[in-house]
């Protein structure tokens, strides 16, 4: 009896956070998700009255985002937080295991290294940007530091360039999604071989086969736009990904250094005494070891990497739009252009993609926390 | 561990090489920032950007100084009511969800998670509708509660994974004596949780020091925390960069004392902000 | 007993006094603009010395920021007091018709402003249903700013179009001279806004925002075309130049024009301390000579506020040639009102006055004037298309399909 009423206790007193995480999180997600299917703010009379007159446009605005012709700058910051995304986290999980690596090797001195890889850890990425605006400047910072050794000073424009390079047409996107996705099913493939399900093996190549025809047949049909539209990688974002790589690769150098620790020096002397070279003890026993470290980390970066706001507003100002991302565009289009509608459905989009990074994560990582 | 376990050690001094090397790379921003706030406004200029100030000039941090000192003690008021609240309910649910499993635990927990990682910018517009009709706009309690909502969801992973090493022994020892719900957490486990307290007290005050998307569209001038104002001073015109070096050292201060001091739990923390630690 | 009764009264009676209040002034003046509207406050305060002012800035050139965060603060339901906006389309477009201010005809009536401000400009403020804000500058958009000393050194002088610009253009980058400096993209829309008014002439320029000349028209690709000519002529990392900086490199000669709105003349007298028409020269942007670009700053009267009377006075302040003539000379703008004293402006402003009574007025766009805010917004964009295409007709369409959507004109 008594243990029951605990229980009801208990209950009760998770119940206020369950109840406030339900509004703030859910029941908010609901309201934005509503206004993102309305016209709110598509009429400047309406847009900023006390009590706006809203009418229910279904998915008119999303629509309008990924093939409306004014919408083109929205389109090119999916591009740009897809390549920031893809050499941010390039750069800390190469950087971040080279320096775990490194503080391995049993060295004087590991906690002074450690210290200074990981504080930037603890500053605001508001602090950061400011920082590195200043280092970054066109003619100043790291531009003049080859004059310090007598040679010329770097010319290229950090935060402003725009140059863009690995360009692609709007209108390709079909296919280059069918061969990722064909590429992907081919692997699932050769590693359902590898493990000799052959019913797996079946599945997927199946798959595989379907996919690849439709992306060299199906796929080059699909007229997304009514014009070709050129989109790739602004060069300006080079100065960002530097100063989120330094922010952000102590991190990822804790992780690894967490797993290398773990990883018992047994193991490294069985497989010494085995015949294996320093370089192979890594490359053969601690790597793999490690590896589900580098998915965790990926999957931490990569929704940090989709949210990136404050480092871009600090570093390049909200007005760049070499240096844009929907997260930014959210905060323009809502608060400066009054589209509440078109903003709220940028924010939707982005909701979306963290959702499909980390939903999958949280499931596997409770689920196998069931099982143990 | 002894020095002597690696077979390479003649490749040690490259290992220190590249360390050095490292170093540099993460210093270089922070001796940059150091010499710029300590020069006088008229003699900074980009082609001298790497040279020590000839005069040290102090005047930039007592000018930060009386610019930043109200949004400071906004940001101190804001992190410690946030960081204190969010701790003890965290604990709270960490102690309900590891200690009290219920059916349906293994559903909720993930659901209460998933809300540290969405982009806030999902709840932004009905989060300000919302505190407008509470009645909390613009002030620092509306940015508390918010801190404090949002920052739940680690408090509480942080907790419930820390309380799970506690073997239930000791509860149903406690049980046995006769305590409930609440004598077994003031008598059991709150004397052991505090190394978890220190590391999401730490975890909490960074993260919360350092916001910004909250800050800037849930406050006004005189509730602003330091982020704002620093953003707003290194993104207006025509300073002279003397002037927002200071305002950063002083806005990152507190987060890298902190760190300084407290390292091993910021880390902790760290690593469990990756759901497994 | 009776002392006591007294003394709590007279303290009763000094609380009321103390407390008649505060006022929130929301507004992008801040730096080296904010002298300027210090002096008014300062006015204010000796006027109204138990009021307590609250001068909330927030930083960034032509209020980018600050238009964000008071829309958050609206929205909010936690309007400032009085807060800084551009009369014309973004005062009407934003927030008349959104129903958040108050008429002031009837302070107009009540100071007799009617007949002290130029018809135009209480046209500008106005709707068929009240007058909705008090102006306290104006600015001429349409400048282009150079150095005297360095123009005769390198044996130019100022162009009057941007055909003669053109021809000098390679003459100064042979010689390492930015022969056109711009800053981040709104100076880019506003250097846009010049060379629109100086290909199509004013009476085109105003049929692009009343509707009549649409912007696929070819007068409009001719426009872009004639701008991306400039561009070339321009600074690489102007993304990067508040507009002060980029002034600043007209002032030390690496760089020869900077067209910018007459704000640039208060910062290189009041800030740089530079004497006008020796330390800097100014000429009406290429093609545009005797036309008057304007824009203007106001304060309105938001419907909910707590501190509605002393608005009011501020208000009164704003709008009385005594509160003009001590803004204006520190702001570098010229006063609306016509009883201003001249003799207290510099040489700039009062050749600034001149051609404010004497040449063709136009409202500009970026500054708010001609067009409405979700226009104007949203011309980020269209530029952005244009740099990054070059394509002057992918421009003009996508121009075409903003001001179809916000019912431009309309």
């Amino acid at each position: 009896m008594k243990l029951n009423r605990d229980r009801i206790t208990a209950l009760l007193m998770l119940l206020p956070s369950l109840i406030l995480l339900g509004i703030f999180v859910y029941g908010f997600i609901g309201q934005t998700a509503y206004t993102s299917l309305t016209d709110w703010g598509r009429d400047p009379a309406q847009a900023l009255a006390l009590h706006p007159e809203i009418r229910f446009t279904g998915f008119e605005t999303y629509k309008e985002l990924f093939t409306g012709l004014i919408d083109v700058r929205f389109r090119q910051d999916l591009v740009n937080t897809f390549f920031f995304t893809l050499f941010f986290i390039a750069g800390c999980l190469g950087l971040g295991l080279g320096l775990a690596i490194l503080l391995d090797q049993n060295i004087v001195g590991e906690g002074i290294f450690r210290t200074i890889f990981l504080f930037p850890m603890a500053l605001s990425f508001i602090v950061t940007g400011t920082v590195w605006r200043w280092l970054l400047q066109p003619r100043g910072g790291i531009n003049v530091l080859p004059t310090l050794v007598g040679l010329e000073p770097l010319e290229f424009r950090w935060l402003t360039s725009r140059r863009q390079i690995l360009q692609f047409n709007w209108q390709d996107l079909p296919f280059f999604t069918g061969l990722l996705i064909a590429i992907i099913l081919l692997w699932f493939m050769v590693t359902a071989i590898r493990k000799s399900k052959w019913r797996r093996v079946g599945v997927a190549g199946f798959s595989f086969l379907l996919v690849t025809v439709w992306t060299f047949t199906g796929a080059r049909q699909v007229e997304l736009l009514p014009y070709p539209e050129i989109h790739g990688f602004n060069l300006a974002f080079m100065g960002i990904i530097l100063a989120a790589v330094w922010q952000m690769s102590g991190y990822t150098m804790a992780l690894y250094l967490a797993g290398l620790r773990g990883v018992s020096e047994g193991l490294r002397e069985a497989a010494r005494v085995d015949g294996a070279s320093e370089w192979q003890v890594y490359r053969l026993v601690i790597l793999p070891l490690v590896q589900p470290i580098t998915l965790s980390a990926m999957i931490i970066l990569g929704h940090i990497s989709l949210k990136i706001f404050d480092l871009i507003f600090a570093m390049a100002g909200a007005d760049n739009a070499t240096t844009d991302v929907p997260a930014l565009l959210m905060y323009l289009t809502t608060f400066r252009a009054n589209q509440f509608a078109k903003g709220a459905a940028i924010a939707m989009v982005l909701l979306i993609m963290v959702a499909a990074v980390i939903i999958p994560y949280l499931w596997s990582s409770l689920r196998s926390e069931v099982k143990q | 561990m002894t020095a002597t376990r690696r077979p390479y050690k003649r490749w040690h001094w490259l290992v220190y090489l590249l360390l050095v090397i490292a170093s540099v790379f993460f210093l270089i921003p922070a001796y940059l920032v150091i010499i710029t706030s300590l020069k006088e406004p008229a003699s900074i200029n980009l082609s001298t950007t790497w040279q020590l100030p000839e005069r040290w000039y102090w005047q930039s941090f007592a000018e930060a100084w009386t610019a930043f000192a109200p949004k400071l003690r906004n940001s101190f008021t804001l992190t410690f009511f946030a960081t204190i609240i969010s701790a003890l309910m965290g604990s709270m649910n960490g102690y309900v969800l590891s200690k009290w499993r219920f059916r349906g635990a293994n559903i909720v927990f993930p659901i209460m998670l998933f809300g540290m990682f969405i982009p806030y910018q999902s709840i932004l517009i009905p989060l300000f509708q919302f505190m407008r009709s509470i009645g909390l706009y613009g002030s620092i309690a509306g940015l508390i509660l918010t801190h404090v909502v949002y920052g739940l969801p680690i408090t509480t992973l942080i907790f419930r994974n820390y309380y799970a090493e506690i073997p239930d022994e000791m509860l149903d020892a406690g049980k046995i004596d006769g305590a409930g719900f609440f004598g077994l957490y003031s008598r059991v486990l709150f004397p052991l949780s505090l190394p978890g307290f220190v590391v999401v007290i730490i975890w909490q005050f960074t993260q919360i020091w350092n916001e910004f998307l909250f800050a800037v569209t849930l406050t006004r001038t005189d509730s602003q925390p330091i982020t704002v104002a620093l953003a707003q001073l290194a993104g207006g015109e025509a300073v002279k960069w003397n002037l927002p070096m200071a305002g950063a050292i002083l806005a990152a201060l507190p987060t890298l004392l902190v760190y300084i001091l407290l390292g091993r739990f910021f880390i902790r923390g760290l690593l469990a902000g990756s759901v497994k630690g | 007993m009776k002392r006591l009764v007294v003394s709590i009264l007279s303290i009763l009676v000094c609380s009321i006094v103390l407390a008649q209040g505060k006022l929130e002034i929301f507004s992008w003046w801040a730096g080296d603009e904010g002298p300027a509207l210090e002096a008014l406050i300062n006015r204010y305060t000796e006027l109204y010395p138990n009021v307590q002012v609250d001068n909330a800035t927030v930083t960034g050139g032509s209020g980018v920021n600050a238009r964000a965060v008071l829309k958050t603060r609206m929205l909010g339901g936690d309007p400032p007091d009085s807060f800084q906006v551009h009369a014309g389309q973004e005062l009407i477009g934003t927030w008349v018709v959104a129903d958040r201010m108050e008429d002031l005809t009837f302070l107009y009536q009540e100071e007799g402003w009617l007949d002290k401000y130029p018809q135009g400009l209480i046209d500008l403020i106005s709707t068929d249903k009240g007058i909705w804000s008090v102006p306290v500058n104006i600015h001429r958009s349409n400048v282009m700013w150079y150095n005297p000393a360095k123009l005769t050194e390198w044996g130019i002088s100022a162009p009057e179009t941007w055909a003669e610009f053109l021809t000098i253009c390679p003459s100064l980058q042979a010689k390492g001279v930015t022969p056109l400096v711009m800053g981040e993209n709104w100076t880019q829309q506003h250097l846009w806004e010049s060379v629109a008014l100086g290909v199509l002439g004013p009476d085109d320029y105003k049929a692009l925002w009343t509707g009549e000349l649409a912007f696929k028209d070819p007068k409009v690709e001719a426009v872009w075309n004639r701008f991306g000519e400039i561009l070339k002529c321009s600074n690489d990392d102007a993304a990067g130049l508040s507009w002060q900086q980029a002034t600043d490199r007209i002032v030390s000669g690496e760089a020869a024009f900077n067209i910018m709105g007459d704000w640039a003349a208060g910062y290189m007298t009041t800030t740089l301390g530079l004497t006008p028409a020796e330390g800097f020269g100014w000429a009406p942007s290429p093609d545009t000579g005797g036309v008057f670009m304007m824009l203007s700053d106001s304060f309105g009267l938001p419907i909910g506020i707590k501190d509605r009377d002393n608005t009011i006075n501020w208000l009164k302040l704003l709008g009385s040639v005594e509160g003009q003539d001590l803004f204006n000379p520190l702001k570098g703008s010229i006063a609306p009102h016509f009883d201003s004293d001249l003799s207290k402006y510099n040489a700039y402003l009062q050749a600034a006055a001149q051609d404010w009574k004497t040449n063709t007025v136009v409202g500009s766009m970026v500054h708010g004037a001609a067009a409405k805010e979700a226009f104007m917004s949203q011309f980020a964009t269209v530029l952005e298309i244009y740099l990054s295409t070059g394509s002057a007709q992918a421009a003009s369409n996508a121009a075409q399909a903003i001001a179809n959507q916000v019912n431009l004109g309309k």
